[in-house]
């Protein structure tokens, strides 16, 4: 890690090298993380197989062909065929796709209405602040893989009201953590400055006091994606997820669970799909935490 | 601190009245009507009608509220759609076994996270300390479903040492004092019996245990690490006492405070965690009945079993500040 240091110039004078930027710093922590480094290697890798799906699946991962159901891993097929005779390594790609996208925009939803609710409620404080966080610490107390189940099931099954079931759960997370950051600055000098020199409220919320929240917030939101991604899982697995024939890890295996003792392939590789998954953003996550706390990064 | 406990105590009522509104918004307002799905397609028109009124589901929605409040308050949860016994007796019958299940795997969980986690801090960057919170790592990345089912497939299908579903051998029925069959089954004397229950526990615990046993491990980690630099166990060393008696007697037991507030938390998260647990096993708890109850859209066991886990992790959650204000005495509540 650099810091600001005196330099002597090619004349002789003496010189202020302007000190690094402190993402520059969080970036150079978090490239010397190796666990970090892995993490994000393999979330590119999930992106890309993801986005380049369609040429990677060896077979259309929605094509059922009954003469060859429930045949162990070959050369043929990789991961072996479900009960329908799919191809499992292709629908495993193809779930990398849902799961992504499941996990990311919850984490965007719940972010997006999270911030708002945490920062209302912190900046404003009094009365506002009590039943904003009253209603959090309400939704708090319902274990969130129940709330979601109970959600999908009033929703019915679909990709965008697992984002909705998934994100809801997580909004008080995020609005405690930007609730809490923002009572710790509010009072600084700078925000009151904004104040006397006639910001409005929400200018003042939104251009000088989130941005100073944005750390433990990427930190969260990274963190979130593995558990967005896990919930899935959990729905699908449930018979709550996504609409057949889509393929979604969590969905692949609950409908390969009756067959745990004859096929036990087909409940192998969707699961070690989730938990990379999983794995990769934890380990983002951590790595992250690290860079962005000036203690640890020393 | 007696008025705190009182303070937060009365703090519960509005908690728990918001977590009822919730789910009877969920369940009432956005939820398929129940009459179809309880009847079934092939119901007539007439017959639809008649249920809605006999369940008093063609009232108003604030009117079937202020109705269910009312009858929560006489101690009466409502009926279950199906089989009409009530919403508590359903509940309670089933409640024991989750809190043997839930109570196994917080142990397991604390024993073996304890373990790991101080293993880990004292051989700081060992292969111990790597393979430990990979170990951790894993646990927390892991759906607790999968786990389970790699459980079933190896201890249960391949090697076939302990059972794979339910919580008895069918034709044992262990006395029912408590409820606990490893309890009544010990009451009674009955040794197959617990011998029975304690292998169907075997794979549901540890399934449960793992993402406990993860978190409690990489926070005794944390912890360990912060006291082992301190201080006075710098000068219990300088004093020349053994290496062991030194982590045991005063690092593990001030480094136990924040881990012991985990474990308590941990322990309102199982029975979450017990949702998909025991769906996997087919454990007959409250858990896999509440899924099944969703799946049914019978509103008054769902609604029931929510307001019992938010009331139980709630009270968790102020019993753990409690015990963390006696065993840290730096801790004022007022």
């Amino acid at each position: 890690m650099k810091t600001q240091k005196a330099v002597q110039t090619e004349n002789g004078s003496i010189a202020i090298e302007k000190p690094e930027s402190q993402f520059k710093q969080m970036w150079y922590a978090l490239i010397q993380n190796k666990a970090a480094v892995a993490g994000m290697i393999i979330i590119i890798f999930l992106i890309f197989l993801a986005v380049f799906a369609k040429f990677i699946m060896p077979y259309d991962p929605n094509y059922a062909d009954l003469a060859i159901n429930k045949q162990a891993p070959s050369a043929a097929h990789w991961f072996g065929t479900d009960e329908q005779g799919r191809d499992i390594f292709s629908r495993v790609i193809d779930g990398t796709k849902i799961s992504l996208s499941v996990g990311v925009t919850a984490v965007a939803f719940a972010l997006s209405l999270g911030t708002i609710f945490g920062a209302v409620a912190g900046y404003k404080g009094g009365k506002i602040d009590t039943v904003i966080m009253r209603f959090m610490d309400i939704m708090l107390s319902i274990p969130d893989i129940l709330l979601a189940i109970t959600f999908m099931a009033a929703l019915g099954r679909g990709i965008d009201k697992a984002v909705i079931a998934i994100g809801i759960c997580s909004i008080p997370e995020y609005a405690r953590i930007v609730r809490g950051s923002i009572l710790s600055i509010k009072d600084s000098e700078y925000v009151q400055a904004a104040k006397v020199i006639g910001n409005n409220d929400m200018r003042i919320i939104f251009k000088h006091i989130l941005p100073n929240v944005l750390s433990p917030m990427i930190v969260r939101a990274t963190l979130g994606i593995s558990t967005a991604v896990l919930n899935t899982a959990a729905l699908g697995f449930l018979g709550l997820g996504v609409q057949p024939p889509a393929a979604e890890w969590g969905d692949m295996l609950g409908r390969a669970r009756v067959f745990i003792f004859e096929a036990p392939y087909m409940l192998i590789f969707p699961g070690i799909a989730i938990t990379i998954t999983v794995l990769a953003f934890n380990l983002l996550g951590d790595g992250l935490r690290d860079a962005f706390d000036p203690k640890a990064r020393k | 601190m007696i008025k705190y406990i009182i303070k937060r105590i009365l703090l519960l009522i509005p908690v728990l009245l918001g977590v009822s509104i919730i789910i009877f918004s969920i369940m009432r307002v956005f939820s398929p009507d129940p009459a179809s799905i309880v009847l079934g397609q092939h119901a007539t028109p007439e017959k639809m009608v008649e249920w809605r009124e006999a369940n008093g589901l063609n009232k108003p929605v604030t009117v079937q509220y202020v109705e269910y409040m009312q009858g929560i308050f006489k101690g009466d949860f409502g009926k279950s759609y199906y089989t009409k016994t009530p919403v508590a007796k359903e509940i309670f019958s089933r409640f024991p076994a989750t809190i043997e299940l839930a109570i196994c795997a917080i142990i397991l969980a604390s024993i073996i996270g304890i373990f790991l986690g101080v293993i880990s801090a004292v051989k700081k960057n060992s292969i111990i300390d790597n393979i430990s919170m990979i170990t951790a790592l894993v646990g927390v990345s892991m759906p607790i479903f999968w786990l389970g089912i790699l459980l079933i497939i190896l201890f249960s299908g391949t090697l076939g040492w302990v059972p794979a579903q339910g919580r008895i051998e069918t034709l044992l029925r262990p006395g029912s004092v408590t409820g606990f069959y490893l309890i009544d089954s010990l009451i009674e004397g009955d040794l197959e019996s617990f011998g029975s229950a304690l292998k169907h526990l075997v794979l549901p615990s540890i399934t449960l245990a793992m993402y406990s046993m993860a978190i409690i491990a990489r926070m005794t980690r944390s912890t360990m690490l912060e006291t082992l630099s301190k201080d006075y166990i710098r000068t219990a060393r300088a004093k020349g006492i053994a290496e062991g008696k030194v982590i045991r007697r005063h690092a593990l037991k001030n480094a136990l405070i924040p881990i012991v507030t985990v474990i308590g938390i941990q322990l309102g998260y199982l029975l979450g965690g017990a949702v998909l647990t025991e769906t996997v096993f087919a454990w007959p708890g409250i858990g896999k009945f509440t899924v099944e109850a969703i799946m049914k859209s019978d509103f008054p066991i769902v609604q029931g079993v929510v307001l019992l886990v938010a009331f139980i992790f709630v009270v968790m959650n102020l019993v753990v500040d409690i015990v963390y204000a006696f065993l840290d005495p730096r801790i004022k509540y007022s």
